[in-house]
Parts: structure tokens; sequence; C-alpha cells
């Protein structure tokens, strides 16, 4: 219980600073401002706590399969050695690896230039230093020393044979396995123990490739397509970026409904252009319009907002 | 045509060759294969990379195209990442860390260890009498899957065997390998349980005490005191050296938990979190170290005077590495200050 006292406690400081910026709830409530030595905000996403969850499982999963592998090796190697010693110095060698494979898996490839392993890396995941900072290999190793005392530890009281360990133990440790597990779940950073104590968290770095300007060519620039002022005025930011999604998936059912949608709201009467060209048209004479707007200082974020 | 050009279209066509660029030397960057990129690369990436933030900042200003912008702030960010990501190779941060970072956390953390080093010998002390005066007492230090046998009621031979025993009747350097895992977690949970103030890791501690100090305290009794002093010592010192200093990092945490003085609790757990951390990898090292001995040498090294020859060399050299070394970082420190 002491260990969640902890955390509530720890807990408590970071909530009073950032107090004063308001953070809507929704999906900007994961989004934490890391601004570089060079004064841009990065503005880093939060993991959640699913794509954690299924980076663990995929990772512990992927050295499930490394340890079978040598477990195999080492059953092969036991035939072909035959002799007792070298059975023993197998045998050795089958724990070490064990035991390597299970403290150093997560901290060798934490180390690495991504700072992820193979599930985070998956789940488009990694690790930084919660200060902005550099991320050090001593942080790296408590965070990953924790996780001893946090997973392995506790299942391994819980999965023991009865007669070591009763059922007040188990009980404890699924009390105890609970509190750690659940410690992410119960604070605005989504932090573990080995976070909260190595000074790190995990953010999300999709690996986005650039994608088609859809203002740029085709369409808009040649076609007769013409709106009016009051026309462009119809929408705002959030209803520009809703079209583009809109236009950058191309489903045809969507692209008609939306199509309908917006020549009903504008008063378009329907030509001979398709939905698909009149998406695009109207999208690139929005986005002229609202970005000339914006420039001016007038940044109109959707179609409520009157300024 | 051209006056239908957006801004912000015209923007992204001129500086996306510069982007491409960076996210290709990111890729090799991220692959690990950063040895094989030029200078001339190496030194493009931060270049690149301060472009990418003011095409970023820019982006945010005068464009609405919410593709270009997702795809500039995780440019950037995968940039920043590698810019002051962990910085130089694997080897140079394991050479850092033996010559200067082990040394200087655990310089740094003398006092928790005197504590830990005290209480290891409290517990010692307390098990040793305990298990003299009233050899029951045995009983409840030690459970008896791990006494295997070597108990009050066993025969002076049976002892004295286990002692000596080559490894013909049982894999000893197998079950070596396993006490090492099982040493190495016991000193994981030293340091993490500091985590709770550090009193658990007294209890940890103080009961590792008892447990040695009963084995000893039995096979004293049984006439053998100078033989177990080798067999305990050859691996022991280096072993326990270990877990004090797990202990240590632990109270170190724990101390910083509970009294984080004008740091925010938070704040002041990961600092200590995080020196502490570097004497830990110290401390897994030192197990390695111990369970090779215990497992090896102790097979193959017979002679009581040997291995407290072993066991007095463990004593003097790891206090003398830790302590009295100082690394060229070290050095250059306090040259500068």
């Amino acid at each position: 219980m002491a260990e969640a006292l902890t955390a509530k406690k720890a807990k408590a400081p970071p909530k009073v600073k950032a107090a004063p910026v308001a953070r809507a709830a929704g999906p900007d409530a994961e989004v934490r401002s890391l601004v570089t030595p060079e004064g841009v905000d990065l503005r880093l996403r939060l993991a959640d706590v699913g794509q954690r969850l299924s980076a663990l499982i995929l990772d512990e999963l992927l050295m499930g399969a490394i340890f079978i592998g040598l477990t195999i090796a080492g059953l092969l190697g036991l035939f072909a050695v035959h002799n007792k010693g070298g059975g023993e110095a197998l045998l050795v060698l089958w724990l070490l690896a064990g035991f390597v494979l299970r403290n150093f898996y997560f901290i060798a490839f934490e180390l690495s230039a991504r700072a992820a392993t193979p599930g985070k890396r998956r789940c488009g995941l990694r690790v930084a230093a919660r200060n902005g900072g550099r991320l050090t290999a001593d942080a790296i190793f408590t965070r990953n020393a924790l996780r001893e005392l946090e997973l392995y530890i506790p299942l391994g009281v819980l999965f023991a044979p009865t007669d070591i360990a009763g059922g007040w133990m188990k009980l404890s440790a699924t009390v105890w396995c609970g509190v750690f597990a659940l410690l992410p779940l119960f604070n605005k950073d989504r932090l573990r123990a080995g976070d909260i104590l190595a000074g790190t968290w995990v953010v999300k770095v999709p690996d986005r490739r650039l994608l088609r300007d859809l203002a740029q060519g085709g369409v808009y620039e040649t076609s007769a397509i013409r709106f009016t002022l009051a026309q462009l005025d119809a929408y705002g930011i959030k209803e520009l970026q809703v079209l583009e999604d809109v236009l950058r998936r191309f489903d045809r059912k969507a692209v008609q409904v939306v199509a309908d949608r917006i020549r009903q709201k504008i008063g378009y009467a329907r030509g001979e252009e398709s939905d698909g060209a009149f998406l695009s048209a109207y999208y690139a004479a929005l986005r002229q319009r609202l970005e000339a707007r914006a420039l001016l200082g007038r940044r109109r974020l959707d179609k409520h907002d009157k300024g | 045509m051209s006056e239908l050009q957006l801004k912000s279209t015209r923007f992204r066509e001129e500086r996306e060759a510069g982007w491409r660029k960076l996210e290709s030397l990111l890729v090799k960057v991220e692959r690990g294969s950063a040895a094989q990129l030029s200078d001339d690369d190496l030194l493009a990436i931060p270049v690149l990379y301060r472009a990418a933030l003011s095409s970023l900042s820019v982006a945010r200003a005068i464009s609405l195209d919410r593709g270009l912008l997702d795809y500039l702030e995780s440019l950037c960010a995968r940039a920043y990442f590698v810019v002051y990501g962990v910085r130089g190779s694997i080897w140079s941060s394991l050479a850092r860390f033996f010559l200067d970072d082990w040394p200087a956390a655990a310089r740094a953390l003398w006092k928790e260890t005197v504590v830990a080093t005290l209480l290891l010998l409290l517990g010692m002390a307390v098990g040793y009498g305990l298990v003299v005066s009233q050899p029951e007492w045995f009983d409840a230090f030690i459970p008896p899957a791990l006494a295997s046998g070597r108990d009050p009621s066993a025969s002076v031979e049976t002892l004295r065997h286990t002692l000596y025993a080559g490894g013909q009747n049982q894999p000893l350097s197998a079950f070596a390998a396993y006490l090492f895992t099982h040493n190495a977690g016991i000193a994981l949970l030293a340091f993490a349980l500091g985590f709770a103030f550090g009193l658990p890791t007294v209890f940890l501690v103080v009961s590792n005490g008892c447990m040695m100090g009963a084995f000893v305290a039995l096979f004293v009794s049984k006439g053998l005191g100078f033989q177990v002093g080798g067999w305990l010592g050859i691996h022991g010192v280096t072993e326990n050296f270990a877990i004090i200093l797990a202990s240590a990092a632990g109270f170190h945490i724990g101390w910083a938990t509970a009294f984080p003085g004008q740091k925010a609790r938070l704040d002041a757990a990961a600092a200590a979190g995080r020196r502490s951390g570097a004497l830990m990898g110290g401390v897994l090292v030192m197990l390695l170290c111990a369970g090779m001995l215990e497992g090896l040498g102790r097979q193959l090294i017979q002679d009581d005077l040997v291995r407290y020859a072993i066991a007095g060399a463990t004593l003097v050299l790891w206090p003398a590495y830790l302590y009295l070394f100082r690394g060229p970082r070290t050095k250059l420190e306090r040259a500068g200050g």
C-alpha cells in the first residue's frame, strides 16, 4: 500500500504546475509540450495504455520465442554432447542466457538509437526523458530494473506451486501486481513505477510519410468550378481537416454523402462535375480562403467561429 | 494559373527536398547504421533538423494541411531524438560506465552503503548468536528447501562433504547459476523496494544477514568454522558487497521519496533513481562475477587457503576500484572544479 501512497503523493506537484494550462479532454489531453532548445514545441503525444500493453505483450512473445529457440538449441546440444560435464555446462549457459534475456532485452533495445524495443517500434512508441533532455543509460537501466518488481516477481509468486506460496501470499501478490500494473491508469502522464523513478515517459513517434498536397495540381487549377466568398465562409478549419480526411481516404460512399451535404449547405447547384472533383475544388478553395485569413491573424477554428 | 497556387503549397515545394533528405538520413541512423554515413551527412543532420523545425513553425502559421503538419511534427520529433538522443556507441558508453559512472555512483552513495553494511552485519550477528545459543532457531532462518539437508541434525561428515563436493553427485555449477539469478533477483528487489521508503529493503538486508549468520553458526558448531569461511568467502564477499550496494541504492531512493527537500517529490525520486541506476548496473556485474566464482572457482579450488586468498583479494579489490580509482572524466571534473 505504501507504494500506492508514494505514487499518489509523487503525482501531486506536477498537477499543480500543469493547472494554469487549460487542457481540454479528448484527443488533446494526451498532448505534452516538449520545447526543443531551438524553441519549437514538438507537442508529443503520450502513448495510451492499450498501445503500451500490446507493445509489452509483443515483447514478451518475442522473448518467449527466443527462449524456446534457445531451449531447443540447448536440448539438441545435449543430445550431441552426451557426456555429463558438457551437459552441465549447457545447463549453466541456458540459465545464464535466460537471465540475460529477461534483464537485458529491454535495456539493450532501449539504449539503441530508437529508444524502443521491437514491440514498442511496432506500436510507434519510444521512451523519452520527461524533462526533454537527453535520455541517459542510467534512466533506461532504472526503468527496466523496476520491471522486475512490477511484473516478474508478482507473476512468479502468482504461478508458484501452492506448497511454496500459500493463498495469502498469492492474494498479496495479486494486490501488489494490481497496484503496479494499474499505476499507469491512475496518473496523468501514464507513468509506471519505473518511469517515475527513471524520469522517463513513453511517447508516440508515428512514422508518418509525406502525403500528397490535396490543393496542388489537378482539378482545382483546371476546372471551372468557382465559389463565392459566402460559399467559402460556411466552414472553418475543423471542417476543412475533416474534408481532407475524407479526400485522403476517398471512400466512394462517404465522398458522395459529404459532397451532397456541402452542396446543400452552401447552396451550390449541381453541375457536370463528379463528386470527387467538386470536393477537391471546394477543399482547395476553402483552404486558400482560410489560410489567407489565418495569415492576417484570424484563424477560424470551426463553422461556429464567427471571428 | 500560378496565382491560384496556395502559399502553403509553394512553401512545401521549396522545402520538400530538405525534408526528404533528412528523412532518409534518419532512417539510416535509426536502423543503427550511423557508421555508414559520411561525415558530410553527419554534419548535415543538425542543419537539416533546424531547417525542419523552422519549417514546422512556419507551417503551423500558414498551412492548414493536416497531412503536412503531422508529417513535419513526426519528422521533427524523430530528428530531435536523434540529435539529442542517447549519445555515442554502446562501447563508448560501456567504457564510460566502468571508468566513471559506476565508481562515481558508489562514492556518491557512501552514507547509504555504510548503513546497509551495518544492517547486514547486524543481521549476521543476530542470526549467528541465536543459532549458537539455541540450534532450533536454524529452521526459522533457513527454509528447509534451501538448506537441503544441511541442518543441525546432519553429521559432521555430511556437512564437510557439502563444502568440498566437486559436483560428483549433483550438478553444483548449474545450482550456482541458479543461485546467481536468485541473488540478482534479491539485489534487484532490495533496490526496487527502496521505492516503499526503504523499509522493506531494511527487512531484506537484515534477514539475508540472519540467514548467513545462522548458516555459519551451524558449521561452526560442528567444528567446521574455518572451512565454511573459505567456502562462503570466495564468492560471498563479492556477492554481499553487491547486495549491500543494491540496498544502498534502495535506501537512496527511499530517502529521496520520503524527504524530497526543496524538489517536488516526483523530481526527487527521478533524480535519485537515475543516480542509483548506474550503481545497480554495477551490482549486476558484481553478481555475475560472484556467480562465476561460486560456480567455477569453488568447484575447481578445494584448498581452504586459496579460497581465503581469493576472498581477501576481492575484499581489497572491489573497494579499491570503487572508492580509490578515479576515471578520466572524474579527474577532469575535479581539475575543472
